[in-house]
Parts: structure tokens; C-alpha cells; sequence
């Protein structure tokens, strides 16, 4: 039966959120164009209803998209796309945002929340600021609604609450319109990582604090307030810096875990579009805490400030509109909505730049020259360089706009970006980031006094004293010879260096303001650790064998991947490392089980024990157990040891993903204090190949009898006549039987379980396979007359799994200045949130 | 003339200068025939070049084989000149291949051979499926 009521319960919350962000907007603006008191606090009452309710629908949305997900009605077309029954809960979640519709809605959650939140501590801002946030909402709104205009006949949105037939043109449908598909296609099995579950609100709410900020300049330059926005619009332009830059950072932890190309950063164009905003937003945050301190900036405040909002909304344009189809590995798709985003950036850009234009004239500026020795030169030059750095990515991103916009008027452009994009945009990058750094840095000695020529060198002495005397440790230990690596480590180190400086006074005075210098820390040991990271990852499974793994291979494959046969070890970076074999996982609990200890049934997401299995030493599963497992993920368990002790034991994955193009492996990484070492599968045997295996050996063995296969001892422990058998159906004359078989392997016995069937008065045999050993048993015949039993014995190459292993130095530099980075955040964004309440209540 | 006016100068050199370089590096979309005749010039640089795969009169692709230890493959792409040129891929048929309505690959040209060193595959995405899946 089709749900009906919940999908549409959802659908009128779509339209009533829609409807109530317009009225809220026309009820603030009614109140701010207000003639007397009485009649402004009339409509602010209206607008303020009006936004609950907006804010109720907006949940409402949510709460039923989920019920839709949760229950696992497939008749819906994004339960079905987007999940399956076998999701657990925290990744039905995920699936909430797996679709465009809903990460809109994430989206317009975050707008409602912080709407409400500024509804109630603006007292000054609230109507002009609440239009800004309700006319967005409508435009967002309208991305999900799903209706049709009448009359134009123009679809506008698309709603997360069609069903499946109405998605879907499946001939099924017309023969039975109220089909329900039984399963969901499930969740991307990439994305169902913890990470991916925090990682999207986390950037949705950096999205949407972005806003805040866009509202008060627009808010202050309709109202002519122009000097006045700056103060409540900073702690959320820190607070928006902070979780955009948590955001962007967990999504690059993703990436360091889950894929392969062997970093936290690959400069694809989804990255970019956030990464540019991001670096706009922190340039915005200085202009305007210059101008707070010198009244210096106003005007570029708000072109950074306007910018940045619209960056964000161009950024969700190039995402979404499939316009950068053939410039991303991501998968785009297109809703349909491309128009209705150019339309929606358009219109804030457009009333935007309408704005400053008009009111350009009016902007009060500072007619004082600004001074080489003023930290407001440095501060603006440092803005400037972020702004610019962000224009050296943001071009190359925008080359399938260029394309298509150059096409309009009539040039044939056929832009792309660079093949080997990481190089590309990483050596311009650098330069950047050392030129920014360098004007942090000694921006720091400008921060606490006014400095002229003899104060500054008096200052600059030590600290620079310091950053070279870490310098040359650091060329002389790492043996940096790159002149653009040479000057960003020495960049890194003297921000570090300058900004501890200014800490050290900073803490003796007021422990509250510490947070610019601690982010400026955060930033240098980001960047030092960037540079060994990447500038000195090393590959070190070099393969000295001299043996080619394939001829198939290009050279440099053969050269930088270890093939590893099962159990038989090697010698890498420092550590014997040995394969082990192949594991999969549990869908409940965790550890690995052993694929030689598990026959698969018929359905592929259950295996049933073979013996009794151990994990981490207790008994989980016994022999005879049904375990539920996620077959799409393989592990591969490699040893490593040092010095005969085990230092790790690593699980690389592979998994069989139809949405990212087929196979795909993920790392797994053995972290030490001072490197990682990033292992990932690069080549494995073809799962779904049949193996080749050589000519079948027959031999005769009593029950109990030792031979041996393949090199191993085995034995006959037992034979057992079955009652029933999967896939066969046996009637009274048919006979069933199978034999039991140990094998001892170099570590531990295996178990192979090989059937003889005689059915309608013709055997058959059903072999059984102990992949780790490469072996393949068969009861060939049983012989009642002597009791023996004919074991065919087959062999194929034994397991094998090729890998590349990474070093990764000084990785943990890296999180560790993120960490810090973040903590400097929140702490000014703490000391300018008093500030501002010190002011409302003054 | 204004110290400001001096670093917006500068400003705005900086940009042109990061355009230029921009526009230089750039690769570019072009066709095999264009592709070919750029690798015979002794342009190094990798480029874009995006097709369908060959398929015969029954709609079947064609020309699409994996090497015998499946760790690498050559198909037969036809640009938008209708050139047809064989491509190898260092890595296993990516399983949607075959479905795929347009494939980009990025790379360049080894003698008569394209090598590609990335693939993008534009495949119908879940809302132009008009098909469930079988797996009902």
C-alpha cells in the first residue's frame, strides 16, 4: 500500500515553508517601512509568527522526508534511490543529504535556526537583517517545491516527495501503478563512513553562517548605517570561518581515510568550490577588524563580505548544475535546476552590487594614507594575497562557465583544467601561501604597539633570530633543497615564531584575546605540516626484487607497488610486512572475519560459520552460525612487524561500487607520533574471474587418514549424510553426503566441506575451496566396498594481493595546527560575540 | 600619484599576470584529429578529448577488451568528427563503461595510440533512469 498522507504532509510543509518565508519578508519589510512604532511592532509581530511558522514547516519537511527513509517506504523515489533496509540508523541519515533536495533542506535547516537565533538578539537589525534571511529561504524553498506553474507551464524545484513511478517511466508501473519495489538501491557504500555523517551538516552550517554576515552589510548599507553592521556581523563572520573551515578539513580527512589517490586534498573542482569562499571569508574577517580598529577598510569589507556570500552561492551553481559534468570525478546530476540557481545567484549579486553602486558615494572613507608601519598595511596586504590566492583557483574552476559564456557571445573556448591538476594548482599555490604567511607573520609585530622604524628592528630581532636558527635545523635535518619548499618552511616556522610572540604578551595581559594569535599558530604548523606531508610523502613499497609484477604493468608500477603472496613476508620501510589473507566485516559489531572461515549462501548478505571463530580472542560465532556481513567490502590483513613483534596490523579495503566506476580501495593507515604509513590495495586478484586451476590429482584416503594436498597435511575428520541441500532438491532415491576435511595450514587448520550428490541415479560432485591455501577439494567417489573415499585435489597460484605503501612525515603537524587553528577561531569568536552583547547593552 | 593607487596597480597586475599563466596552462578540450596533430608538434601537454564509445548497428559496444589478467583495457572512442581512435587505460573496465553515455579521457597521444591517464564517465544519473533495477 502506498503511504499517501506522509509524502504529502511533507509536500504542503514545502509549500507552507515557501509561502511563510515570503510573508515574513513582507510583514519585516512592512515593519521597517513603518511610519510609527505601534504600526512597526504590529507587522514585526506578524513577521515573527510568520517565521516559526517557516521555521516548523522547515522541520516539519525533515521530519517527514525521514519518516520516509526511516520506514523504508521504497514507493518514494528518494527512499529507494538513496537507501536500503540494510542501512543502519546513523547512515539512513546520511541518506537525508545523500539527494540534492536534501541538502538543500540542510541547508534551509541551518538558515532557520540561525534566523531564529538573530530574531531574538537584534534588536536594531532584526527587520532589515530577517528580509535578507527570509528572501533567501523563499529562493531555497523553491529549489524543493516541486510545482508547476499553471498557465507557463514551468516546473519549478524539484520535490524529495515524488514516488518512484512518478520519477521513473518503468513499464511496471503502467501494468501496476501501486508497485512498491521490495528494496532500496541503497546508500553509496563510499559514503557510509562516520565522517560522511558530521561532515555535510558541519559544512551546510558554515554555508548558512555565511549568510549572516551578507545580511547585516546589505542590512547597513540599505539603512545607511554603513558604519555600525561591522560590530554584531563579526563574530559570525568567525563563527562562519570556524565551521566552514571544520567543514572543508573533515572533508578532507574523509578523503585522506576513504580514498586512494593518497592525500586529504586533490584541488577537484567540489573542493575548490569551497575552499575559495573560505579563503575570501577569513580575508573578510581582517578588513573588518581593521576597520574596527582604524576605521580604515569599510568599503572593502563590504565587497569581501557581499563576495563571499556570493562565492558560496556561485559554488553551489558550478556543484549543482552539472555545468562541471565533464571537469569532475564527483557525479552531478542535474536536477533540472540549473536556471532557477543562475537566477537565484543573480538576484543577490545583482541587488548586491545595485546597492553598493548607489550608495558607493555616501560609504564614509578614510582619506588617511596608509603607513608602511601601520599593522593596517599588513593586515590589508595579507587580505589581499588570500584574495588573490583564491582568484588563481577560482579561474581554472570556472573554465566550463568561461566556456559556455564565451560561447554566448559567440567565441569557440574550449578550456579545460590542467590533466595533472594537484601539480597545477599546488606550485602556484605555494607561492601564495608563503607570501601570505611572510605578511601574517610580520603583521604580528604590529598588533600590540604602534611601531616605527627603530621599535620594529628592536622588536623583529629576536623572533627572526629564532625562525633561523628553526630554519636551519629544519633544512639541515629534512634536507630541503626546493627553493619554493625552502621558503615555506621558513614562511611556516616565523609565522609560528611571531605569533607565539604576540601570544606570550597577549596571555600576560588578557587570556580572552589570544585567539588571533592562536590561530596565526594553527595556520604555520598547517602549513609545515602541508609541506612534509605532501612535498616529502615517499613511496616505500618499492619493489627490489628485481622481478616484474606484471609486463602488462607500466614500469613505474611495477617499481613502486610489493606483490605479496599469502603468508610469505617481506621487507618494507623498516617493518616485515606479510599478507595474511582476506577478511570481511560484520555488519554488527566489530573485527574481522576470515573468508576461509565462512560459505556464502544464496543470499549474498549472509555467511554461515564453517568453524567456531575467535575475534580479538573471544568467541563470537559459533560453527553453524548465520553471520550477516557487507559483502560489497573486502580487507586485506597485512602484518607488520619489527624486530619479530607485531607493530600493526593493517586493513586496506577494496570495495565493489557501481557509483564510483567499479572498484574502489581504500587505505588504511599505521600512524606513528612523527609519520604515517598509508597503505592501500593497488591490484588484487579478479574477484570475479574464475581462477585458473591446474590438473585435478585424485587419491584414495580412508576416514581418518592423513594425506596430503598441495604440501599440507589433511585429513578426513568426518563424513555425514545430508538431509537437505541449498539449491538441490533431493526426492526419497537421491543421497547427499559430505565430507568434513582439516587441512593444517602454516598457522592454523582449515576446513573445506566438499558434497557428493547422487541424484535421479547420477552423481555429481560440489567442490569446496580453501582460497588461502589456493587449493580445491572434491569428493570425487565414495567406495562402500573398502571404505575409501577418491579426494580430487586441485591448485591455482596462491593468494596474492599487490599494495603501495606511502610515508607520510610529520602528518600529525598538520592536524595538530588545524586543531589549533579551530581553538583560535572560537576563541575570538567568543571575545567579539561579548563585545558585541557589551554593546547592545549599553 | 597615491601610495594606493600604486598597490592597486600592482593588485591588478597580479591578476592579469595569474590570467595569463591561467590561460596558458590551461589544456583544452579538442578532437583526436587536433590531439594528434599537437603530439606530432611535440606539445607534451595532456588534453581533454571527450566521445562515445564505438557500438555496432544492434547498439552493442564494440572494440572494448580487457587484457587477459584484467588490469588494464582499450576501447574505441568516436569524437564528435566521428574519428574513431583506440584508447588504452591502465586500469580494468570500470563497470559502468558500457553504460555510459559520453566518455571524457584525459591524456595524450603515444604514437597512434591515445593513452589515457584519467577517465570521466557521464553516466545517466539515478534520476534519468527510467529502469528499475533488477533487484526487486
Amino acid at each position: 500500500m502506498i503511504h499517501y498522507f506522509i509524502g504529502n504532509l511533507g509536500h504542503a510543509c514545502v509549500i507552507a515553508s515557501f509561502v511563510s518565508a515570503l510573508a515574513a519578508a513582507f510583514s519585516y519589510w512592512k515593519s521597517n517601512q513603518a511610519t510609527n512604532n505601534l504600526l512597526a511592532d504590529e507587522w514585526r509581530k506578524t513577521a515573527r509568527v510568520s517565521f516559526w511558522i517557516h521555521a516548523a514547516a522547515v522541520l516539519g519537511i525533515g521530519i517527514a522526508l525521514f519518516v520516509i527513509i526511516g520506514n523504508h517506504y521504497f514507493e518514494y523515489h528518494y527512499a529507494y534511490s538513496y537507501s536500503d533496509t540494510k542501512l543502519q540508523t546513523y547512515y539512513l541519515i546520511s541518506t537525508f543529504w545523500n539527494g540534492q533536495e536534501g541538502s538543500f533542506l540542510l541547508w534551509m535547516f541551518w538558515h532557520a535556526v540561525l534566523g531564529l537565533v538573530l530574531m531574538y538578539t537584534q534588536r536594531n537589525w532584526e527587520a532589515p537583517v530577517m528580509i535578507v534571511f527570509t528572501l533567501v529561504q523563499a529562493f531555497l524553498a523553491s529549489m524543493i517545491l516541486g510545482v508547476v506553474l499553471p498557465g507557463i507551464d514551468l516546473k519549478l524545484g524539484s520535490s524529495p516527495f515524488i514516488l518512484l513511478r512518478e520519477a521513473m517511466a518503468d513499464p511496471i508501473f503502467q501494468a501496476n501503478p501501486n508497485f512498491i519495489p521490495s528494496e532500496g538501491q541503497g546508500l553509496n557504500p563510499l559514503l557510509q563512513n562516520y565522517w560522511m555523517v558530521i561532515h555535510p551538516p558541519t559544512l551546510f552550517l558554515g554555508f548558512a553562517a555565511t549568510l549572516v554576515p551578507f545580511a547585516f552589510v546589505v542590512a547597513g548599507l540599505w539603512q545607511r548605517q554603513y558604519r555600525d553592521w561591522i560590530k554584531p556581523a563579526l563574530p559570525w563572520s568567525l563563527f562562519a570561518g570556524a565551521v566552514l573551515g571544520l567543514g572543508i578539513l573533515m572533508g578532507g580527512y574523509w578523503a585522506y581515510e576513504t580514498l586512494n589517490f593518497g592525500g586529504y586534498w586533490n584541488w577537484d573542482p567540489v573542493e575548490n568550490a569551497v575552499y575559495v569562499p573560505w579563503l575570501v571569508l577569513v580575508a573578510s574577517i581582517h578588513t573588518m577588524i581593521t576597520y574596527k580598529n582604524s576605521e580604515t577598510a569599510l568599503k572593502a569589507s563590504m565587497i569581501l563580505v557581499v563576495s563571499v556570500f556570493i562565492l558560496i552561492l556561485y559554488s553551489t551553481f558550478l556543484t549543482r548544475s552539472g555545468i562541471l559534468g565533464d571537469a569532475s570525478v564527483h557525479s552531478f546530476t542535474d536536477l533540472g535546476l540549473s536556471g532557477q540557481l543562475f537566477v537565484y545567484m543573480m538576484f543577490f549579486l545583482l541587488a548586491a552590487v545595485a546597492l553598493l553602486v548607489i550608495r558607493w558615494k555616501e560609504i564614509p572613507t578614510s582619506e588617511k594614507e596608509i603607513s608602511v608601519y601601520s599593522r593596517e598595511f599588513w593586515i590589508f596586504a595579507g587580505a589581499t594575497a588570500l584574495c588573490l590566492m583564491g582568484f588563481q583557483v577560482l579561474l581554472p574552476t570556472s573554465f566550463p562557465v568561461i566556456n559556455k559564456v564565451l560561447g554566448l557571445i559567440g567565441i569557440d573556448s574550449k578550456m579545460a583544467t590542467p590533466g595533472n591538476q594537484v601539480a597545477y594548482y599546488s606550485n602556484i599555490q605555494i607561492w601564495f601561501a608563503i607570501a601570505v604567511a611572510l605578511l601574517s607573520g610580520t603583521g604580528q609585530f604590529f598588533w600590540w604597539k604602534r611601531m616605527d622604524k627603530s621599535k620594529l628592528k628592536a622588536e623583529m630581532l629576536a623572533p627572526v633570530l629564532i625562525t633561523l636558527i628553526l630554519w636551519a635545523i629544519v633544512i639541515a635535518g629534512a634536507r630541503i633543497y626546493q627553493p619554493s619548499y625552502l621558503l615555506l618552511s621558513l614562511a611556516g616556522l616565523y609565522i609560528i615564531v611571531s605569533s607565539a610572540n604576540v601570544l606570550r604578551s597577549v596571555i600576560k595581559v588578557n587570556r580572552s584575546l589570544a585567539g588571533g594569535a592562536l590561530a596565526h599558530i594553527g595556520v604555520g604548523l598547517m602549513l609545515v605540516g602541508i609541506l612534509f606531508s605532501a612535498g616529502y610523502s615517499r613511496i616505500v613499497s618499492l619493489n627490489n626484487s628485481g622481478i616484474a609484477i606484471s609486463n602488462d604493468l607500466p614500469d613505474d608500477f611495477n617499481r613502486e607497488n610489493l606483490l605479496l603472496f599469502l603468508n610469505e613476508p617481506r621487507g618494507m620501510a623498516g617493518y616485515d610486512i606479510e599478507y595474511k589473507g582476506e577478511r570481511i566485516e560484520p555488519r554488527s559489531g566489530s573485527g574481522y572475519i576470515k573468508k576461509n572461515d565462512v560459505y556464502w549462501t544464496d543470499d549474498l548478505f549472509r555467511v554461515v560459520a564453517k568453524k567456531d571463530i575467535l575475534i580479538n580472542g573471544n568467541l563470537r560465532y559459533r560453527q553453524g552460525d548465520t553471520i550477516e556481513v557487507r559483502p560489497e567490502n573486502t580487507y586485506y590483513e597485512i602484518q607488520m612487524k619489527k624486530e619479530g613483534k607485531l607493530a600493526a596490523t593493517l586493513y586496506p579495503r577494496t570495495q565493489i561500487n557501481p557509483d564510483m566506476g567499479g572498484f574502489l580501495a581504500s587505505p588504511d593507515i599505521k600512524r606513528n607520533p612523527d609519520r604515517d604509513i598509508y597503505t592501500h590495495v593497488s591490484n588484487m586478484m579478479n574477484p570475479q574471474a574464475e581462477p585458473d586451476w591446474r590438473k585435478q590429482d585424485d587419491q584414495r584416503v580412508k576416514l581418518g587418514q592423513e594425506f596430503f594436498a598441495n604440501d599440507y597435511v589433511a585429513v578426513m575428520e568426518s563424513i555425514s549424510r545430508l538431509e537437505e541441500l541449498e539449491g538441490v532438491e533431493l526426492g526419497a532415491e537421491d543421497v547427499a553426503v559430505k565430507a568434513r576435511i582439516r587441512v593444517e595450514g602454516e598457522y592454523e587448520p582449515f576446513y573445506a566441506e566438499p558434497i557428493f550428490v547422487i541424484k535421479d541415479r547420477t552423481p555429481g560432485v560440489i567442490s569446496s575451496e580453501i582460497p588461502d591455501l589456493g587449493i580445491r577439494l572434491t569428493l570425487v567417489n565414495i567406495h562402500p566396498e573398502t571404505s575409501e573415499f577418491t579426494i580430487g585435489l586441485s591448485q591455482r597460484q596462491k593468494n596474492w594481493v599487490v599494495i603501495k605503501a606511502v610515508e607520510k612525515p610529520f602528518i600529525n603537524v598538520l592536524w595538530l595546527g588545524t586543531g589549533v587553528l579551530m581553538m583560535g577561531f572560537f576563541m575570538a569568536m567568543i571575545r567579539r560575540f561579548r563585545e558585541f552583547r557589551q554593546i547592545s547593552k549599553a | 600619484m597615491k601610495k594606493s593607487h600604486i598597490y592597486i596597480i600592482l593588485v591588478i597586475g597580479i591578476a592579469i599576470a595569474i590570467i595569463i599563466s591561467t590561460a596558458g596552462d590551461a589544456s583544452t578540450y579538442v578532437n583526436f584529429g587536433q590531439a594528434y596533430q599537437m603530439a606530432a608538434a611535440g606539445n607534451k601537454k595532456s588534453i581533454h578529448v571527450v566521445g562515445e564509445l564505438k557500438k555496432d548497428e544492434h547498439g552493442q559496444v564494440t572494440g572494448l577488451e580487457e587484457t587477459p589478467d584484467h588490469v588494464s583495457c582499450t576501447f574505441i572512442l568516436v569524437d564528435d568528427q566521428q574519428k574513431e581512435q583506440k584508447v588504452f587505460y591502465n586500469q580494468p573496465i570500470p563497470p559502468d563503461m558500457t553504460k555510459s553515455e559520453k566518455v571524457v579521457v584525459i591524456g595524450k597521444y603515444q604514437n597512434d595510440l591515445f593513452i589515457a591517464d584519467k577517465i570521466l564517465l557521464k553516466c545517466p544519473s539515478k534520476y534519468q533512469e527510467q529502469k528499475l533495477k533488477a533487484s526487486l
